[in-house]
């Protein structure tokens, strides 16, 4: 029983880090469309700018974390206004190769030499790791502090998006975009600010990520960001509860396979249970059935 | 009819040209190599192009298929060397019966899915299909898993990269401008309108898909004998991204489009080797999705957007 | 008119046979973009130290070396590209290369077929130096170790000098260094009377080991044994130390590298692993080595790097013993080396083109490493 408790704490924090990457995605995709390939970039671009702060600038961890979400939100902006806005009325494939384009820019080149360089760099911990023991199961700060600060931001994100004005203009514009700009909402800026937002999750990510597993490299984001990806769409792509119950299930389902059945087969598994859960709820476990007009 | 003629004298010429380059040893190893690897490529584009440029199912798997293709027909020239080339010869065909088969398997239940979600279901399909091929050595010991499989006869050359090819783009033609082809893209363009007007969308999407999968296997089998080596590595879904970038590239539902742009991205991709200084051979890969970029933003519609050389018309 | 026909043909005869170009060309084909582009540049690093040492004394039987860089990415395909690039479009026959297996098997065939010599520094699938029905690719050689023997010794050691009884292994399923390695233990450690509780796998992008740790946990074994490379290994010691498993640690010469402690910190404390040097050993060729590669890139050098710089050395005295730079005849110098002084010891060549040389057990301790104890190839 401990045993299963175990990897079931384990299974939750890996989840509650692909939690905050999957819902930049979903919350992009809600309102734009667009699968943003380079997400999982702006994750790896966070993971370094926390290291950078705490490394290099000496910053405590709160303000480490803002620095790097604070650089990824403008990250995350800058790609939308160059790469994304100018195709806004193009098919949408070509945004989703352009924003493939972006990942493969920002992997290979923050792994140039005079960038962030392609080591391995061990990501330093502002603050005393210890390990609570409570009965047979260990729990260390690092873990509590996952949780509570993704819980904290996925918070906070609930009440903008439900309890503010530019929530509610955010809720708008991925409703129905031409109708909200004629109510007079300035569709681009919450365009940009939703990027904004998403990208600064991913940076929190990524900093959370590099604190819980002290290691990192240009092409950490890749992995990452396609399950928590694929987390967003099993949840139901463009809902903001869906990401992180998805991102969880996803979490946990990928520890619990390699806990109990096999850990060679454990990607083949979860994969597996998508698709079954695709195949039973097409639109995701909390996607909304839209019905087809003709 | 006198379009026809032109074309296959043109087609013709062309093969002829390239040949004597070969022969001649203008076209070194190397670049014989590099236009293999097009014509593989453009195989395998025109296959993912019929399922999502003109039948509009987006998938991301489609490394998958090119790799069940590859793995396939290495292991049947492997295991019957004596059979010399009609080894190869039967490979192929062991090769689209197996990637048509596992495609309509997979397709039957997973086409119900619409568009993102469907990529999801196929991009999960391929990471299986990948965990399996690392692992496929437990159970096929021949097939190398993740120590990769060698050894492999090097049957393909340029006349056989060329003519498949060719071929390729004959059936892509006559699929796209017949009944079948016309149903695709009546899919494509409203499913729910083509359904209403009495076409069976379940029996053409799945009839693209095991079609656009099969090219893919058939793309494998000569990848694997020209390479001779295969890797589960080579099959993953970066490969399937690779794919889908050049029938976007190309012009979704463009038969040149995908054509030219497969031929391109391998020559752009191997021209930046060649022309790179050596001090700055890593700007490469920095280069590559700059320009991939830059081309998107101009030409969101894809280098052809949809129009077609005139030969290729119907 | 049949004079200038004339001028044109004596012009073209004298572009074709003019003298001969004096110099010696040497390729590289390493991962040095991508995923793994840190491993191609300590590679890249080593090479370039010996070929820069050979040019500074005036080159090889006085021509001097030019050297072909190409990159692979670490995929397979590109290896091939990359090789057949440097044989056909710039002509040359000597290659070192590449890192991973899986890029060196296609690598090895293409210079194979061309009679191109190539030696890899760190590829260990016995299919790099042999076909598969075992016949010999006679112009491809190699540098380090193949598992079997790192296997070995690695059980051996466990077995006699740590006493143990069980161990754990994880590996990654992906990478065939890493799962021969694994493979290889085990199968030791049980002919010698051990037991393997744990045998799990990861993949190459697996960051949370928390589930497979936590199965180790409970199995509580004496060794674990992870073979892969640092940049792992210190993140599953660090998970491991966490979690509060108490078995030693071992793993292979993928630990070897100045970047290990930085990542694992006091996690890899009391580890032991395989290699092919160690940095202290008095020897005048690893001294030198160390101070070179120190004094030009700051750091330690690790083992990529110390196998690609042994690898090219192998090369350049061959040629050099060969009096000559034909592919043929510098195979054959190669393959006849007799105790040939590297840095990872007296090195001749075995009928399959892999090394006999010996092996050193290695110790991380909180400020680096140790050394524990040779051991000679049987």
């Amino acid at each position: 029983m401990t045993y299963f408790l175990q990897q079931l704490i384990n299974g939750l924090q890996l989840g509650f880090v692909y939690a905050l990457i999957a819902l930049g995605y979903t919350m992009v995709y809600g309102i734009v469309r667009l699968i943003n390939f380079a997400h999982g970039d702006v994750f790896m671009v966070g993971a370094y700018l926390g290291f950078f702060a705490i490394g290099s600038f000496h910053l405590p961890f709160p303000l480490a974390l803002a620095f790097a979400m604070a650089g990824c939100a403008v990250l995350g902006m800058a790609i939308e206004r160059i790469a994304y806005k100018p195709l806004r009325s193009a098919p949408k494939i070509a945004a989703l190769i352009t924003a493939i384009g972006v990942s493969l820019f920002l992997e290979y080149f923050t792994s140039l030499n005079f960038v962030f360089g392609p080591n391995y760099q061990a990501f330093p911990i502002p603050f005393k790791v210890t390990v609570y023991q409570l009965g047979g199961i260990s729990i260390s700060t690092i873990q509590i502090l996952v949780f509570a600060t993704s819980l904290i931001l996925l918070i906070i994100l609930q009440y903008i998006v439900q309890k503010t004005k530019i929530g509610m203009a955010m809720r708008a514009v991925s409703h129905d975009k031409e109708t909200a700009s004629l109510m007079g909402i300035n569709v681009n800026m919450v365009i940009s600010l939703t990027f904004g937002i998403g990208s600064a999750m991913a940076g929190a990510g990524g900093v959370l990520y590099g604190v819980a597993y002290p290691q990192i490299n240009p092409f950490m984001g890749i992995m990452p960001g396609l399950k928590s990806f694929v987390a967003a769409v099993l949840g139901g792509i463009g809902s903001i509860p869906g990401a992180m119950i998805g991102a969880l299930i996803m979490g946990v389902v990928e520890t619990m396979s390699s806990a109990f059945i096999s850990s060679t087969m454990r990607d083949a598994i979860a994969f597996s249970i998508l698709i079954l859960v695709l195949l039973v709820k097409p639109t995701g476990l909390m996607g909304k059935k839209g019905s087809e007009k003709v | 009819m006198k379009r026809r003629i032109v074309t296959i004298i043109m087609v013709l010429l062309s093969y002829a040209v390239l040949q004597v380059l070969i022969a001649t040893g203008i076209l070194n190893p190397y670049w014989q190599q590099i236009i293999g690897f097009a014509g593989i490529m453009t195989i395998s584009a025109l296959g993912l192009n019929i399922i999502y440029g003109y039948t509009g199912q987006f998938s991301l798997g489609h490394a998958a298929f090119y790799g069940l293709g590859a793995y396939t027909s290495a292991l049947i020239t492997k295991s019957f060397p004596h059979l010399g080339i009609f080894g190869f010869i039967l490979s192929f065909f062991a090769s689209a019966i197996v990637v048509s088969l596992i495609a309509f398997l997979i397709g039957l239940p997973i086409l119900r899915l619409k568009s993102d979600y469907l990529g999801i279901a196929t991009l999960g399909f391929g990471i299986i299909v990948k965990v399996v091929f690392d692992n496929a050595d437990a159970v096929i010991p021949k097939l190398g898993g993740s120590r990769g499989m060698g050894g492999i006869a090097h049957y393909t050359n340029f006349p056989w990269v060329f003519f498949l090819a060719a071929a390729a783009v004959l059936i892509v033609r006559n699929f796209v401008y017949s009944t079948v082809g016309r149903a695709c893209i009546s899919i494509r363009e409203d499913e729910l309108a083509a359904e209403s007007v009495g076409i069976d969308t379940t029996r053409y999407k799945t009839l693209g898909f095991v079609l656009g999968c099969a090219f893919a296997g058939i793309a494998g089998a000569l990848y694997a004998h020209l390479y001779t080596f295969l890797h589960p590595s080579n099959f993953d879904f970066l490969k399937s991204i690779d794919i889908l970038l050049i029938v976007v590239l190309g012009g979704l539902g463009s038969i040149s489009g995908t054509i030219v742009a497969a031929v391109g991205w391998t020559f752009l991709l191997e021209g930046l080797r060649v022309l790179l200084p050596p001090a700055i051979l890593d700007w490469r890969l920095v280069i590559y999705p700059l320009l991939l970029i830059i081309v998107m933003i101009l030409r969101p519609r894809g280098l052809f957007g949809g129009k077609e050389f005139k030969f290729l018309k119907g | 008119m049949k004079k200038w026909y004339s001028i044109i043909c004596l012009g073209l005869l004298f572009l074709t046979c003019g003298p001969t170009e004096k110099v010696i060309k040497i390729g590289l084909v390493a991962p040095l973009t991508g995923d793994v582009k840190t491993f191609g540049e300590s590679t890249r690093n080593g090479f370039t130290i010996a070929i820069d040492e050979a040019n500074a004394q005036g080159g090889i039987n006085g021509d001097s070396i030019k050297i072909y860089i190409a990159d692979d990415r670490n995929d397979p395909t590109e290896a091939r590209n990359a090789g057949s690039k440097l044989l056909n479009q710039d002509g040359v026959k000597l290659i070192i290369g590449s890192v991973s297996s899986k890029c060196s098997i296609p690598l090895s065939e293409v210079c194979q077929s061309s009679s191109a010599v190539m030696i890899t520094p760190t590829s260990t699938n016995p299919k790099v130096t042999v076909n598969d029905d075992n016949t010999r690719k006679d112009y491809i050689f190699r540098a380090c170790f193949i598992d079997p023997f790192q296997g070995m010794v690695a059980a051996k050691f466990a077995i006699d000098n740590l006493k143990a009884k069980t161990t754990a292994i994880l590996y990654d399923v992906g990478n065939d260094y890493v799962k021969g390695l694994a493979e290889f233990f085990r199968d030791n450690f049980l002919k010698m009377g051990g037991k393997t509780i744990i045998y799990e796998s990861y993949t190459k992008d697996d960051v949370d080991f928390s589930a497979l740790l936590t199965k180790v946990k409970r199995a509580n074994p004496d060794i674990l044994y992870v073979p892969d490379y640092y940049n792992k290994v210190g993140l599953i010691a660090k998970q491991a130390r966490q979690l509060g498993i108490k078995a030693v640690m071992m793993g292979g010469d993928g630990w070897d590298s100045p970047d290990m402690l930085k990542i694992a910190g006091d996690a890899i404390n009391g580890g032991y692993f395989t290699n092919h040097y160690w940095l202290d050993d008095p020897r005048p060729e690893v001294q030198s080595w160390v101070n070179k590669y120190k004094s030009k890139f700051g750091s330690n050098p690790d083992a990529l790097a110390t196998l690609a710089y042994d690898a090219t050395t192998l090369l350049l005295e061959a040629i050099h013993a060969a009096k000559s730079s034909k592919p043929a005849e510098v195979r054959n110098a190669l393959q006849n080396f007799k105790g040939l002084n590297t840095v990872s010891g007296s090195i001749s060549f075995d009928a399959t083109g892999n090394p006999i040389k010996n092996i050193v057990i290695m110790k991380y301790s909180k400020t680096g490493q140790e050394f524990v104890v040779q051991m000679k190839p049987e």
